[in-house]
């Protein structure tokens, strides 16, 4: 597998949107931890910013990218590799630099301004959703053939994840605010990478006490170790189930 | 060399191939041709499993097609549209292919040369030109002295002298004894290379004859009025 990886790997740092993505992430980083005058809040900042540019970037990056190298696929299928490793190859490269610029350009400012404990369950955070959300483009590129059809979807999913499922969540709350509904909405979390990871943080910081009762039932579960486990297994899965589908799909397909 | 047995695929309900048989040999130079959208494309790429047969088999070398992917490296393939990675240069590309075939001995870089690519090896792929794209592909197919050759309409795309070094080292290898698969539009730059045709249509071999007996059986000097004077008998029918 590592035979194309390095070359892949190579090849999507030195593209020029990689580039801009890092120092993207590193003015928002810098930025906002100069403009807020502490660091807590400074976090929260970065947290909503990265919570909502990342994944934007990371599923669209990464489905263009498969797409413009279709025709480098069917070269390297022409030559005696397993396609398990082609397609694992892609997805390393694609994960392996997103997560790199993410560390360079977020990173870096989190490590020195923030209390050590936060930025680094930051950076876990923003590097487990860049690999989520690649791992969800390559499964959208593998339902449709179609370019503009596969980066619609990849766009949709973004504003689902992004946008839609908070409203949702809302939603919901709203309408059955007179029934005992805080232990389900934890269930109902899970079902959304971003939700997921934006709870965890913000237990971490003392702003979690906005939340009200039903911070308390969050912080009951999501507080403890155990609950911190459960998500991250629940935020791996997000990563697996997507790449295991698409690699078994592309085994099988047409090109 | 290559054996397919009642290969049929279609892309839902559009059938692209019905019931190819095809026996190639070494020492072939074989021309696949037909009008678009006959299957040709499709076949070449269930030859390197890019597309999956719905029924029958292709067996190359006695080894089953499906049954691994070792095979492929008995094949070099030459694409019509090669596109590589923007940022990878010309040397990486070969690099990579190298490490993925896993040979570093007897390597075929006469291609390579006589195209004058010595100078290119630290461009990158983005900033190259599409023939000279095409040159790379035919280097790559080249390289590795595989002893069968699918090269899919390898000249289109480049300028007349590299055009005539590409055909001669398709001559060259074919008296090499190995088994070369071309698929072209181009009738007149088949004349010399060919050793026998394949004609398809929908989906089907059409006719299947060594060039010698075509142009005999038809009286013609070359393949093109060969091919054409069959076709309209055909009409005539």
């Amino acid at each position: 597998m590592n035979r194309i990886l390095k070359y892949i790997l190579l090849d999507i740092l030195k593209n020029k949107f990689v580039i801009a993505y890092t120092i993207m992430l590193a003015v928002i980083g810098w930025s906002s931890f100069t403009l807020e005058d502490n660091s807590a809040k400074g976090i929260l900042t970065l947290l909503n910013l990265i919570l909502l540019t990342v994944p934007l970037v990371s599923i669209l990056f990464a489905a263009i990218y498969i797409y413009n190298s279709a025709e480098f696929i069917e070269l390297l299928i022409s030559h005696p590799i397993k396609r398990k490793d082609i397609w694992l190859s892609l997805f390393g490269g694609l994960a392996g630099s997103m997560v790199l610029a993410f560390i360079l350009g977020a990173g870096i400012p989190l490590l020195i301004y923030s209390d050590f404990s936060q930025s680094v369950l930051m950076l876990a955070i923003g590097i487990i959703i860049t690999v989520i959300f690649v791992a969800l483009a390559m499964l959208c590129t593998i339902i449709y053939k179609d370019k503009a059809k596969g980066i619609g979807l990849t766009i949709i999913l973004w504003i689902y994840f992004a946008l839609l499922f908070d409203g949702i969540l809302l939603f919901l709350m709203f309408q059955f605010s007179d029934y005992p509904i805080e232990k389900p909405m934890v269930a109902l979390t899970a079902l959304s990478p971003i939700d997921l990871s934006r709870i965890l943080m913000l237990l971490q910081l003392d702003s979690a006490a906005l939340l009200g009762y039903t911070g308390a039932i969050f912080n009951e579960f999501f507080g403890n170790t155990k609950g911190m486990i459960i998500s991250f297994m629940l935020l791996l899965g997000w990563i697996v189930l997507p790449l295991i589908i698409s690699l078994k799909k592309f085994n099988r397909k047409d090109l | 060399m290559i054996d397919i047995k009642d290969i049929s695929k279609s892309f839902g309900k559009l059938s692209v191939l019905r019931g190819i048989d095809l026996n190639l040999n070494r020492g072939q130079c074989v021309a696949l041709i037909g009008p678009n959208g006959c299957g040709k494309t499709t076949l070449i790429k269930i030859i390197l499993s890019m597309v999956m047969a719905d029924k029958g088999e292709v067996i190359i070398n006695g080894q089953l097609i499906t049954k691994g992917i070792a095979y492929k490296k008995m094949i070099g393939y030459m694409p019509q549209i090669g596109r590589y990675p923007q940022n990878m240069t010309i040397g990486q590309i070969i690099e990579m292919v190298q490490s993925i075939r896993n040979t570093s001995e007897n390597l075929d870089l006469s291609l390579f040369h006589s195209f004058g690519m010595d100078g290119l090896l630290d461009k990158k792929m983005g900033t190259l030109s599409g023939g000279t794209m095409q040159k790379v592909s035919a280097v790559l197919a080249f390289m590795f002295n595989p002893p069968i050759l699918i090269l899919d309409e390898p000249t289109a795309g480049l300028d007349p002298i590299s055009a005539e070094i590409l055909k001669e080292k398709i001559i060259a290898e074919r008296n090499n004894g190995k088994l070369i698969i071309i698929t072209s539009h181009l009738l007149s730059e088949l004349d010399n290379m060919v050793s026998e045709i394949i004609f398809m249509q929908e989906g089907k071999v059409a006719f299947h004859q060594s060039v010698d007996k075509l142009k005999s059986s038809t009286g013609s000097m070359n393949i093109s009025e060969a091919i054409l004077s069959i076709l309209k008998s055909k009409v005539n029918e």
